[in-house]
């Protein structure tokens, strides 16, 4: 049978129109620029100078990017069971009490190759089970899973100021955020490896959880397209009657889809804690659960996808950085303008200039054969 | 002279790269009965769509009345008076059938003044044509008869004098059809003309003045009815003589394969949609649920096939009880040997949006011959999936396609085979060619019967009398919930009507 | 005394407190009738606060203020009607955006125009709305039991108080007693039945969303320029989330949402009122726990001791004409 449409190449489908998404969002987020009185070609000059500049805005780049692979992957996965995870960001913060207990615990005492692995099993555990409540109650209760999560966002940003003025804080100290974590909860960084291209860094936190983040990517490709689990996951996700008639259990797909989302994003807590701060202090997420969103649409819930998004994130955050510093009228919530932007056009508008791409190549299709034989002529 | 209602001239309609209307030229004459008769995609639904503004001819002509008309949107055919009762009722079922009335038809901007003209107005057309229907009622809890009912009161109520019904007897027993029938010759006695969608020939050679048949989205004939019968009307839909009967052999019966006890299901609304049933199926026979859509067959279709947790019952498979009433798991019965081919196939026996070797192991997932530890072997997978494409004649042959891209009759064809290829020693099959091509229904039907001939236990529930009277070795006819009659396949149409219609259940009952 | 005292305390907070939950609750059910899920409740309400703070303090007027808040806020749920009508995009996501679009784009609007780490300037008393003292209010406030109820309770607040709590039974009459509200009834529950009735599906949910978008924005202006005086960063702090669980609560009724709202409110009026102070049995309770009690109440009530509730059938869907 025909498509009613013509069908757009995989290049196409996968790399033009995420560009042509990108791109739009980034006029709009021009116009805002214009708006605030700055030059939005200079801000763009200045944003990627920041981040590719120098070695060290590389670093800086891809250590924000490690936080957007897991947050990102944390999206993915539930979205490809049909779930909504907006609660990464909680998930994440939460997480960050698991990290704290085992670090303050075993920071003195163990080497950080031992330190790390209990802290992912910690981290992954609390963001797994901050996810696995929402998760319960959509499946047994039918509380709108979006909402839930987004409610368990401030609970976990309650729970975690309680924690931070209270056991988690040394005794003297004023500050709400642990202690100085030893070097048996510090991660090595990875600043040789750009080092090695002969770049220069002063110090950046780019460090080892940035390979966790893409084992985790590899994993999860692994679990969506190779796996039962991963087929159950999508079935679910594309039609829970299917699902129903196949033996699947909603109730224990969604609650597992959700509880491996929230690990994921629990994970995303390592990186800013021990591999950056050395520590756990308030709102240390700051927003990287969010941003997760964009770059799981933007990648098109792919794990390879996700990570060249998550790289591009990075570089805003890095870039974004520096425009701060550069243009005082544009604060580092200019990358939160362009992070929903970025859902909007590659997320709700997706299918905005769909039509037209397709028109396009329709257009040209008939008469591919014809240029084949000019170019023909011409080489 | 009789004058023209309604003039198509040359229209073409095309979605995309499908054409579903070519160069099709029309004329329906006023005062009559027209008929459309096609098989299911044959265009008659988009040309009716087009007269009723709700799709835009690429090319074309319409004339109402003898003058050109342009009609861009169901508005501009309301305001030259055509009105359309559609296959799917267009109702909003929580609203009070006063409320659907008067939707897009309201004099002001306030409710009250619509709401008293309308409540005359229907008062009117209920004398006039024998309409009636309870004004207040909720459209939800009418019956489906009654809802068709209120279709026409709203087209009428907007003043149409031509009324196009989109297979309007689908839904309806055998008797409520009759009833509309009746309504549709009285409105005609009035001078309104009506255009009759339909695949059902018996409807048109009962009702019909003028019939016209479509074929692949082009016109191929018009003929007045009493000139004409059903077996020339089918071989021009089709192209072909239709094989009306398929080829089978006397059915060797043997033991029961599937028993289903005590079956009582509820909707999620509390109504009792299954009551109380028990029926069996032996080896080597194909047993057929006739009845009108709605009578319960699709909720006993879910139960007895685990998706769908009854109240009470149990289905015994291969002598060992299963209790359905539990958190019975569709692959606990597909383990004990229960195939089902389910009448929802878009959503609920594929997956539209995956490739065909992923829908060729729905349900059998877990299987450890597509499985290698908590992996998928797609190897396996693919390899099988190749398979059953070469031996179900499956097109394209491309088990990397989306599901999506395969036609009505190859989505069920896929369907089929995963169902068919895992050997059940019981396979239950819901609408097994609905929106499936004729070349597909003949393959089926061919399959079903060998499924039989092996020493299968076969259950198949449809809406299609004439598929059922076919296949079936045995006839259950449901209504109502209940099975009130076993019949052989031998009996007729009509008698089979009477069980449908739940007449002779009320009578036993006097 | 004191006792009665401090219940007309929490009661008036109450109804402080529920006033914008109340608004953007009735905005929701607007957009949600007409079969379209706003979870941009929250952002709407933002921008509503912003632009009502920023325009008030800059023209010196507490009604441009509240037309800026309408305006802008009636933009993007315009931006949320392209998305989800126009081009068919997943509501949820398209909502999820223009939250993000809100939070980010108020303050930093905010920094760029006031340098004031992204607050508005305080407003001055004739920049916002003020408290309407009821006739005899005043004479009124010795008289025992009624005369507090009359002069605290009902007199004394804000115009946007009365708006909110009177556009309870005016959006009651629209949905159940008008052609629109008809309409708009069944656009959500069956499109195809409005479209083949010859009305306008797009710019009948349209026409709800721009509804919507008056509402949120009247309640950022309220929270802006009422509640507080300018406006804060995120100072919504989930309100609309709430709001859309109140909605859920009321199933999607007029009257229900405004209990919905107050018991909220109320809660909320609560907990502000019992923080630091010892409870009876429980001891004392941590600030955090009580901060977090609103939104562990939204869960719990929407996990299910609130009945069936049955949204209008074709929320959530775009509505495609049938091939």
């Amino acid at each position: 049978m025909s498509a009613p449409y013509a069908k757009l190449p995989a290049w196409a489908d996968y790399g033009l129109i995420p560009v042509i998404n990108l791109a739009v969002a980034f006029v709009v987020a021009g116009f805002v620029v214009l708006l605030v009185g700055e030059n939005p070609f200079r801000a763009a000059a200045v944003l990627v100078e920041g981040a590719f500049g120098r070695g060290q805005g590389i670093a800086f780049t891809l250590f924000y990017a490690t936080t957007f692979i897991f947050s990102g992957l944390s999206v993915a996965v539930a979205a490809h069971c049909g779930l909504f995870n907006i609660g990464g960001e909680g998930q994440g913060y939460i997480a960050g009490l698991g990290i704290g207990v085992v670090c303050l615990a075993f920071d003195s005492v163990l080497p950080w190759w031992l330190t790390f692995p209990l802290a992912i099993i910690a981290a992954a555990a609390m963001g797994a089970l901050w996810a696995l409540i929402p998760a319960y109650l959509q499946a047994k209760r039918g509380s709108h899973i979006v909402i839930t999560t987004i409610m368990f966002n401030f609970i976990a940003a309650s729970v975690m100021v309680y924690a931070l003025v209270g056991f988690l804080k040394p005794a003297n100290s004023m500050a709400p955020q642990t202690r100085t974590f030893l070097e048996g909860a510090q991660l090595p960084k990875l600043n040789w490896v750009i080092e090695l291209f002969g770049a220069k860094i002063r110090s950046a936190p780019f460090n080892i959880s940035f390979l966790l983040a893409l084992a985790m990517a590899f994993l999860v490709w692994v679990l969506i397209w190779r796996t039962r689990l991963g087929y159950e996951m999508r079935t679910y996700g594309h039609s829970s009657k299917a699902a129903r008639y196949a033996g699947i259990s909603e109730a224990r797909i969604i609650i597992i889809a959700m509880m491996i989302s929230g690990a994921l994003a629990g994970m995303m807590a390592l990186n800013p804690t021990m591999g950056d701060q050395h520590n756990v202090a308030l709102e240390f997420v700051s927003g990287a659960g969010f941003v997760g969103i964009a770059v799981a649409l933007m990648g098109r819930l792919h794990p390879v996808g996700i990570v060249l998004a998550a790289i591009l994130f990075g570089m805003l955050y890095q870039g974004g950085a520096e425009l701060a510093f550069e243009m005082p009228a544009i604060s580092r919530d200019m990358i939160v303008i362009i992070q929903g932007l970025v859902i909007l056009f590659a997320g709700a508008l997706e299918h905005m200039f769909r039509p037209y791409v397709q028109a396009l190549f329709a257009s040209l299709s008939p008469r591919s054969v014809g240029m084949e034989a000019i170019k023909g002529k011409g080489a | 002279m009789a004058q023209a209602a309604i003039e198509l001239i040359g229209i073409n309609k095309s979605f995309g790269a499908v054409r579903a209307n070519r160069d099709i030229n029309l004329e329906i004459v006023r005062g009559t009965i027209h008929g459309i008769v096609g098989e299911n995609g044959a265009g008659k639904s988009t040309l009716m769509s087009i007269l009723y503004g709700f799709y835009q001819a690429d090319s074309g002509e319409i004339r109402v009345g003898g003058q050109p008309a342009s009609i861009k949107t169901p508005n501009d055919a309301i305001a030259l008076g055509i009105g359309m009762v559609h296959q799917h009722f267009m109702l909003v079922d929580n609203f009070t059938v006063l409320e659907n009335v008067i939707l897009g038809a309201e004099s002001d901007a306030l409710l009250k003044r619509s709401i008293t003209k309308a409540r005359s107005e229907l008062e009117r057309l209920e004398r006039e044509y024998g309409l009636e229907v309870d004004p207040d009622a909720i459209i939800e809890e009418l019956p489906v008869g009654l809802q068709q009912r209120v279709e026409i009161l709203k087209a009428l109520y907007r003043g149409a004098e031509i009324l196009i019904l989109d297979e309007p007897t689908g839904v309806l027993t055998p008797a409520e059809a009759d009833h509309l029938f009746r309504i549709l010759k009285q409105l005609k006695e009035q001078g309104k003309t009506i255009v009759l969608i339909t695949h059902k020939l018996r409807e048109i050679m009962a009702i019909t003045d003028t019939v016209s048949v479509m074929r692949q989205g082009t016109m191929v004939a018009t003929r007045e009815t009493r000139k004409t019968t059903v077996e020339e009307l089918a071989e021009l839909m089709v192209g072909r003589r239709v094989l009306l009967r398929v080829e089978k052999g006397e059915a060797e019966a043997g033991d029961v394969k599937l028993a289903v006890k005590n079956l009582t299901v509820k909707d999620s609304r509390g109504v009792t949609m299954v009551d109380d049933i028990s029926f069996d199926v032996r080896a080597g026979e194909i047993v057929g649920i006739a009845g009108v859509a709605g009578n319960g067959q699709s909720e006993m279709l879910e139960a007895i096939s685990g998706i769908r947790r009854a109240v009470s019952g149990s289905v015994m498979l291969d002598g060992k009880p299963i209790d359905l009433t539990g958190a019975a798991d569709p692959g606990e019965l597909r383990d004990r040997g229960l195939a089902h081919v389910p009448e929802d196939r878009h959503h609920v026996g594929l997956v539209l949006a995956f490739e065909e070797n992923e829908n060729s192991i729905l349900g059998y997932h877990d299987d450890e011959r597509y499985l290698k530890g908590p992996f998928l072997d797609i190897d396996a997978i693919r390899n099988d999936a190749r398979d059953k494409i070469t031996k179900y004649d499956i097109r394209p042959a491309d088990c990397r396609l989306k599901t999506a891209n395969f036609s009505g009759g190859n989505q069920q064809k896929i369907v089929l085979a995963r169902e068919m290829e895992q050997d059940p020693g019981v396979l239950i099959v819901g609408q097994p060619t609905r929106g499936v091509d004729v070349g597909a229904i003949e393959f089926i039907h061919k399959r079903l019967i060998a499924m039989r001939d092996q020493g299968k236990a076969v259950l198949v529930v449809s809406v299609e009398l004439d598929e059922i009277r076919s296949l079936s070795d045995r006839i259950l006819v449901m209504f109502a919930g209940r099975i009130v009659g076993e019949r052989g396949p031998e009996a007729t149409e009509g008698e089979l009507g009477l069980l449908m219609a739940g007449v002779e259940r009320q009578e036993a009952a006097e | 005394m004191d006792m009665f005292n401090a219940i007309i305390q929490v009661l008036d907070s109450t109804i402080r407190l529920s006033v914008p939950l109340l608004l953007a609750c009735l905005a929701g059910l607007y957009s949600e009738r007409a079969g379209i899920f706003d979870i941009g409740l929250e952002g709407k309400m933002l921008v509503g606060a912003f632009a009502g703070a920023a325009a008030a303090s800059v023209f010196h007027s507490a009604f441009i203020g509240l037309g800026m808040a309408i305006l802008i806020s009636v933009a993007f749920a315009l931006v949320h009607g392209f998305a989800s009508i126009t081009h068919r995009g997943n509501q949820i996501v398209s909502g999820v955006a223009i939250n993000f679009i809100a939070a980010g784009s108020t303050i930093m609007l905010g920094q760029a125009w006031f340098q004031q780490g992204g607050r508005t300037p305080a407003l001055a008393p004739d920049e916002r709305f003020g408290a309407i003292i009821w006739p005899g209010a005043d004479a009124l406030r010795g008289v025992p039991i009624l005369g507090p109820i009359y002069s605290e309770l009902i007199s004394g607040h804000s115009v946007l108080v009365y708006v909110a709590f009177l556009a309870v039974p005016f959006t009651w009459w629209v949905l159940f007693r008008t052609r629109f509200g008809l309409r708009m009834r069944a656009v959500g529950e069956n499109p195809a039945a409005v479209d083949t009735a010859g009305i306008s599906v797009a710019w009948l949910r349209y026409r709800a969303l721009i509804c919507t978008g008056v509402l949120t924005g009247i309640a950022g202006a309220y929270l802006s320029m009422v509640q507080n005086g300018g406006f804060v960063k995120d100072m919504t702090a989930g309100k609309g989330y709430i709001a859309l669980a109140a909605l859920i609560f009321a199933k999607w009724k007029p009257v229900n949402a405004m209990f919905a709202c107050l018991l909220f409110g109320f809660l909320d009026a609560l907990s502000i009122r019992l923080q630091g102070t010892p409870l009876p049995l429980i001891g004392k309770v941590p600030v955090q726990l009580m901060q977090a009690l609103p939104y562990i109440l939204t869960v719990i009530l929407l996990a299910g001791f609130i009945g069936k509730a049955i949204p209008p059938r074709a929320g959530g869907v775009p509505y495609v004409k049938e091939r």
